[in-house]
């Protein structure tokens, strides 16, 4: 980015804990800006379009079912997508985890004799961390949609998975494109922008056989593969090129073609407030003299089977990655995507990214909400988003209650002590006698508490605190019973 | 009608006004209360911080002081949502059939305030009076977990002498979140700051909820920015009336 400032980690083993990560965002005024301009313009389109669908609730119930289902029977829709997909022409490849398909990607394009890579926006790639190890191979990769052309242009990160440089406004994407481009004549108009993204990217379209996608669904039935997108740069890259190479999460299939009425209506309302998307492209192996000659799809697990063998948390796979839930979040809408420090941020990022990671690493993320729920309402697959938080929360902190260095962590000492209070009256109504003599020092003459130490601190960095009453309810209740008017003030 | 309140662990510590409003409310209109005297924590902020066995000796503690209870009236949506929306996972996950069988019994008699008003009760004017300029802040776990919908506002429209006034981005989060508003305290203060914006710009003398954990948040912000209003609990203003107004209003 233009201010140098910092630069976003997206990856979840050396980010920083999210409450850190944070802080720079928070004061960054532009930032904030945008993201929260970004994020309301999204909402009020789909606002609209959700209130017109007036089944809007029927097809979310058809979604999440299509979705669980397809996750229930995965082994046998995906043995029937490699089937499908390899009588029509395709060749499937499967991928246990992050380096292996790099570098079956690679694999493949080394084969092809390829330097030069085209890529459909792909956040699966991302997270495999693609680009950086194909570049360090040698191969020279080229984003093809604009928000990921700036992003690539700017040395930058994706803060959103639909919208991925909606934390950058145009006045830097105009900064960008003129030093990358040499265009120092460029204005800051949008089709001014857009020309010039056009002129950059046309020769890549001409000259480079090689294209590298991701895939919004895979259609066992068919073996088809489906990419949505509103710019045209994916259909550019499924005609032009002679080899296309497909990477999916294992996740993202769905049983029938006919699924894809329910999950196109809900995609494309959720995710940019759209009817449709302006390109749908759905295609099934090779056809001889029309498109890539040679197609290859590259299944990825990373972490998902061992997610589908969790009760609570298996529902996360339903995602069709349509950021709905980013959108609504009131925790992304201060922060944007970078200080979630993965690929994934926002609620659905907050649960998936810990997950992929085994629990090993993000174990802040869970955390990072308030529980409002707006996620969950507006998922259209009805991922109960809070519920598998509030699990992780209990993962990690089983992890943690272990370590010797939680003994004497405030956090964790007062909630153990907070629930040795819980577990009697007279504990808890000592604890508020206690307490009202302990905050009774930090109280002040007007009968609030403007400052705390330890963890307190938090609290009174930017609230005050009313300080505890002399008298609790039950002890005024208990005093009313025993005045025979049962009257006390 | 007998009704046992289950006040909460922060309104008879922090908010004790609010339940005795709520007495005087609830007696006003011909209920027959009753207060449980070990009654302590529903276990929201355990489990919702992660910890799930604490939060479970605590639920099974709540089922056990209530099941005999005709009903429960609670005057904070989120432990009530605790109860509804974490209780039946934990005790599927950690308890036994019998607890299971009591807690199903228990949950259909177990009401946030202005559900039991509203639904039970079916009363909309409770015959208060509350002469001033009012905003409401819809609770997440009341819009969304409790779909208590407009029910606060069926109950508003008939205090008489208040002033509503709409707030803009209604059911966005005030960033409070229990443990979340000291884990992330930098976020929880950039969500509050932003809900604050639009509550102030209201020009309201108080916001009320059917929730004191969203408004110690909200309060807490007020009184460090001296921004001239106040939070008060929906029960107050519902209790208040010409005679006896609500406590600590001038």
């Amino acid at each position: 980015m233009s201010q140098g400032v910092y630069h976003p980690v997206l990856d979840p083993a050396k980010a920083r804990p999210f409450p850190e990560a944070v802080l720079p965002v928070l004061r960054n005024p532009q930032l904030r800006k945008n993201v929260a301009h970004a994020i309301d313009v999204i909402q009020a389109k789909r606002g609209k379009l959700v209130v017109e669908k007036t089944d809007w609730q029927a097809l979310r119930t058809a979604g999440a079912a299509i979705r669980t289902h397809a996750l229930e029977n995965l082994g046998a829709y995906l043995t029937q997508f490699e089937e499908r997909c390899t009588a029509a022409g395709g060749v499937v490849h499967w991928a246990a985890d992050a380096a292996e398909a790099r570098q079956i990607i690679l694999n493949l394009l080394r084969e092809e004799n390829a330097s030069e890579v085209i890529k459909i926006k792909t956040m699966t790639s991302a997270e495999i961390q693609l680009n950086p190890f194909l570049e360090a191979a040698g191969v020279r990769t080229y984003e093809t949609d604009l928000a990921e052309i700036i992003l690539q242009l700017g040395e930058d990160e994706p803060s959103h998975i639909v919208v991925p440089a909606l934390h950058v406004n145009r006045a830097q994407v105009r900064e960008i494109f003129a030093r990358r481009m040499g265009l120092k004549d460029l204005s800051d108009d949008p089709r001014e922008l857009t020309n010039a993204a056009r002129n950059y990217l046309r020769r890549k379209f001409l000259d480079i056989p090689t294209a590298i996608s991701g895939a919004n669904f895979l259609v066992a039935e068919t073996g088809s593969v489906v990419v949505v997108e509103s710019e045209g740069n994916g259909r550019m890259c499924l005609t032009l090129p002679r080899t296309m190479i497909t990477l999916a999460g294992i996740e993202k299939v769905l049983p029938r073609f006919q699924d894809l009425e329910v999950m196109l209506q809900v995609l494309a309302r959720s995710a940019t407030g759209e009817r449709m998307n302006p390109y749908t492209s759905i295609w099934t192996g090779v056809t001889p003299g029309d498109g890539p000659q040679k197609f290859h799809v590259v299944l990825l697990d990373n972490g998902r089977s061992s997610i589908l063998a969790k009760k609570t948390e298996r529902q996360t796979l339903k995602c069709i990655r349509c950021a709905a839930c980013m959108n609504a979040c009131p925790v992304y809408r201060q922060t944007g995507g970078h200080a979630y420090g993965s690929v994934y941020p926002g609620p659905i990022g907050a649960i998936l990214t810990p997950q992929l990671m085994q629990m090993h690493h993000a174990q802040t993320l869970p955390f990072a909400s308030s529980l409002c729920g707006a996620c969950y309402e507006v998922c259209p697959v009805k991922i109960n988003i809070p519920e598998v938080l509030l699990e992780l929360r209990s993962q990690v902190v089983n992890q943690e209650r272990r370590e010797a260095g939680r003994l004497f962590d405030p956090m964790y000492l007062g909630l153990r002590i907070a629930n040795l209070i819980f577990s009697r009256a007279w504990i808890f109504h000592t604890a508020q006698f206690l307490g009202r003599i302990g905050l009774g020092v930090f109280t002040r003459k007007d009968g609030w508490i403007h400052s705390l130490p330890s963890v307190g601190g938090k609290w009174t960095q930017t609230r005050d605190l009313r300080g505890l009453p002399k008298q609790t309810f039950h002890g005024w209740w208990a005093a009313r019973a025993a005045k025979p008017s049962g009257e006390a003030k | 009608m007998r009704v046992s309140l289950f006040i909460t662990c922060y309104n008879d510590t922090l908010f004790p006004e609010t339940g005795r409003a709520v007495v005087k409310l609830l007696e006003r209109l011909g209920v027959e209360l009753e207060f449980h005297p070990r009654q302590t924590c529903c276990g929201q902020m355990h489990a919702n911080t992660g910890f799930r066995a604490e939060a479970f000796s605590q639920a099974k503690r709540f089922v056990r002081l209530y099941q005999d209870t005709e009903t429960v009236v609670i005057p904070s949506s989120s432990c009530v949502a605790m109860i509804r929306d974490q209780y039946p996972g934990l005790f599927a996950e950690l308890g036994n059939e019998e607890l299971r069988k009591q807690f199903a019994a228990l949950l259909p008699r177990v009401f946030e305030l202005s559900e039991f008003l509203v639904d039970r009760l079916k009363v909309k004017d409770v015959g208060a009076y509350f002469p001033h300029r009012v905003t409401y802040h819809a609770s997440c776990h009341g819009v969304r977990a409790l779909h208590l919908g407009d029910r606060p506002w069926k109950l508003m429209n008939k205090v008489r002498g208040m002033e509503q006034v709409p707030l803009a981005n209604l059911d966005r989060c005030c960033g409070f979140g229990g443990t979340f508003s000291v884990k992330n305290a930098e976020v929880s203060s950039a969500m509050l700051a932003v809900k604050l914006q639009d509550i102030v710009a209201t020009g309201a003398e108080f916001c009320t909820a059917l929730d004191n954990s969203c408004l110690m948040h909200l309060g807490g912000a007020m009184h460090r920015q001296y921004a001239g209003m106040k939070t008060i609990h929906l029960a107050e203003i519902l209790a208040s009336t010409e005679t006896s107004p609500a406590e600590g209003v001038a």
